[in-house]
This record gives C-alpha cells, sequence and structure tokens, in this order.
C-alpha cells in the first residue's frame, strides 16, 4: 500500500510535517486504505491534507477507525475540516445512482487533536494553529 | 410442498416483512455531546411507554453505549408509527480522558473515554448499517456549523435516511432557532425543550407524519 513518508523520517526534526495527498494518489486505494493512510501520518503527528475528500460513507469509517485506536496518553484523536461543504446535499440524483459526486472537489485537513490547537473554517479559508509536542 | 410453492411462500414472507405496516422503524437519535438527545429519549419513552431509557447528564459522554426502547407507539392527528428509539453516544472525532477528571479520579475517566469511544463507533456502524430514520438532535444556543454535525448529516443525507432535526434546549436564553434553520435550510427545523416539556405536542406530530 503507498504510504505518506517523510523525507527523514521527521523523527528528531524541531518542525510538523504536512503530507499533501493529491486526488490521483488516492484514487487507485480502498476506502480502508485511504483511511489507514490518513490515520498513520496522523498516529506520527503530521498534518494530512486531502486534495479530494472523502465520500460520506468514507467519513463515517474514518471517524468509527479512529475511535477504535483512541488510547489514553497516547491518541486521543482527530481534528478535522473540511470545505467547500459535503457536496451531497446538492448532488443530482444520477450522480448518487452513478456514486461519481460523493467526494467531488472538498479538500480536507486532518490533523492529531492533542496537537491542534484551533482548526478554523470560513468560506474560502482553513486556518489551523499547530503545536510542537 | 412443491419446490415451486416453497419459494412462492418465502418469497412472499420476505416481501411481508419489508411492507409490514408493524414492523417498527428503527430511529436513530444522534447529534453531538451533550445536546440533549438522553433527555429527549426519556421524555419520548416516558410519554407513551412510562419509562425512560436512561441516565440524563450535563458530564459529556454519559451515554456510552446505543441504548433502545423499543415498540414505542406515537399517535397524532389520526397518524400514527410504531418506532424502536436508539439513543446514541454523542458523535465525536476525539476524546480525551483528561476532560473527565474534574468530574472523577483517573481511574474512572479512561474507562469512561474507553466506552465512550466504543460507543461512537458503535453509534456510527449502526447509521451504516442498522437505523431506519434519524432524529438529529442539536443545542439550539451553540452554533450548529461545525465540522461534526456537517460531516454526519452529510453522511445521513448519503445514505437517503429520512431525518427530522430537532432544536432543541429554547429554554435558553441564548438559544437561537434560526441559527440552525439557516445552517440545514433542506431539512425540517423542530423547535423544543427536552427537558420542560415545551412544544412536544409539535415534535410528535412531526415524528408520525415524518417516519409513519
Amino acid at each position: 500500500m503507498p504510504e505518506a513518508t517523510n523525507a527523514d523520517d521527521g523523527k528528531g526534526a524541531d518542525g510538523v510535517q504536512i503530507d499533501l495527498i493529491s486526488g490521483e494518489r488516492m484514487n487507485g486505494l480502498t476506502s480502508m486504505e485511504k483511511i489507514r493512510m490518513i490515520l498513520d501520518g496522523v498516529h506520527d503527528g503530521n498534518i494530512v491534507i486531502l486534495e479530494e475528500g472523502l465520500s460520506p460513507d468514507e467519513e463515517s469509517k474514518l471517524i468509527e477507525v479512529t475511535m477504535a485506536e483512541i488510547s489514553p496518553d497516547e491518541f486521543n484523536g482527530i481534528e478535522i475540516e473540511t470545505y467547500p461543504k459535503s457536496s451531497t446535499r446538492d448532488s443530482s440524483l444520477l450522480g448518487r445512482i452513478m456514486g461519481t459526486d460523493e467526494s467531488a472537489n472538498k479538500l480536507t485537513v486532518i490533523g492529531p487533536a492533542n496537537q491542534i490547537e484551533t482548526l478554523h473554517k470560513d468560506e474560502t479559508l482553513i486556518s489551523a494553529l499547530v503545536s510542537r509536542n | 410442498m412443491g419446490l415451486f410453492t416453497g419459494l412462492k411462500d418465502s418469497i412472499s414472507r420476505v416481501t411481508d416483512r419489508l411492507f409490514s405496516e408493524q414492523e417498527p422503524k428503527r430511529i436513530g437519535i444522534y447529534g453531538p455531546p451533550n445536546a440533549g438527545k438522553t433527555t429527549l429519549a426519556n421524555r419520548i419513552a416516558r410519554d407513551w411507554t412510562g419509562d425512560a431509557i436512561g441516565t440524563e447528564s450535563h458530564v459529556p459522554h454519559e451515554t456510552r453505549r446505543a441504548r433502545r426502547k423499543e415498540n414505542v407507539e406515537i399517535e397524532r392527528n389520526g397518524k400514527s408509527v410504531t418506532i424502536d428509539i436508539v439513543d446514541t453516544p454523542g458523535v465525536t472525532t476525539k476524546v480525551d480522558y483528561e476532560e473527565f477528571t474534574d468530574e472523577m479520579d483517573k481511574e474512572d475517566a479512561i474507562r469512561r473515554s474507553r466506552e465512550a469511544t466504543e460507543g461512537v463507533a458503535e453509534a456510527m456502524h449502526w447509521l451504516r448499517e442498522d437505523v431506519d430514520g434519524v432524529i438529529y438532535v442539536l443545542d439550539s444556543a451553540e452554533d450548529p456549523i461545525t465540522q461534526v454535525n456537517t460531516m454526519l448529516i452529510g453522511i445521513i443525507e448519503s445514505r437517503d435516511l429520512p431525518v427530522l432535526i430537532f432544536a432543541n434546549k429554547i429554554d435558553l436564553e441564548e438559544s437561537s432557532i434560526k441559527r440552525i434553520e439557516d445552517a440545514f435550510p433542506q431539512h425540517k427545523t423542530v423547535p423544543l425543550s427536552a427537558k420542560e416539556g415545551k412544544n412536544m405536542d409539535e415534535v410528535y406530530e412531526n415524528i408520525a407524519e415524518y417516519f409513519g
């Protein structure tokens, strides 16, 4: 399975790694592979940015798997923001039937809850304040 | 009985079950933590069956496992519906046991957070597999436009589940029903106070009409 890797593994480096994952890279993966890639990155303390967001079903599974991996003093979950809002309300019937527009054109930012101090969103901007520890 | 007759009977039983008026609909009560889901579930259960479902509390994640009250028959204005109410834990993307350490010792806080995470995972799984409709409860004194609310409503819509939005806590001064209507204009919003029992007639009218 492809992995978003760090050039120097990020260990010991004083900084926060940001993984920008292209839609092309995600397209070849199954839902669980996408979720694994995101959560592996977040477990390493990285901020994961998806060029194309997840489908509603994948978002639901991401929450479920995140919950299964929460562990006291180690990992307390994720912060996630997406824009524009979920496209499902505007989906055409044809689009839903064909399953073509579930994840269309939404950018998603996901990071470890204990490192993201604030994750703010307005109409056109997602702004994250990230701590280094 | 011949093979053909047996097959016909079997198909008939399946279709009868699928379209049976008697089959209760499983209505999940979803929403963020502390929106008043258990208070509402208890109010509905007490009004129609005389029993409550679970413990209410101001501590987030008081409801750690989904709880069900079966065969609640709601009748209003000549319309009726029999539902199984499923009260679910507040959906969130993070649970930190330290949030509870003011209220309890570390060991209990860790146990509560573990149960809460299992409950949320279970609630998400049920939403994908096992729910016929959703009552989405929001605290009308809070900003409804959060990532979890937007994501959950999107997930519910993608499954084509009927959903009613309940704007709870209208007894609070900071309550704004309009803020919720503006956030989710594609769905019917029903104002109420589950704690004080305000507007419950309209709540039951909408449940009977919408899920019946």
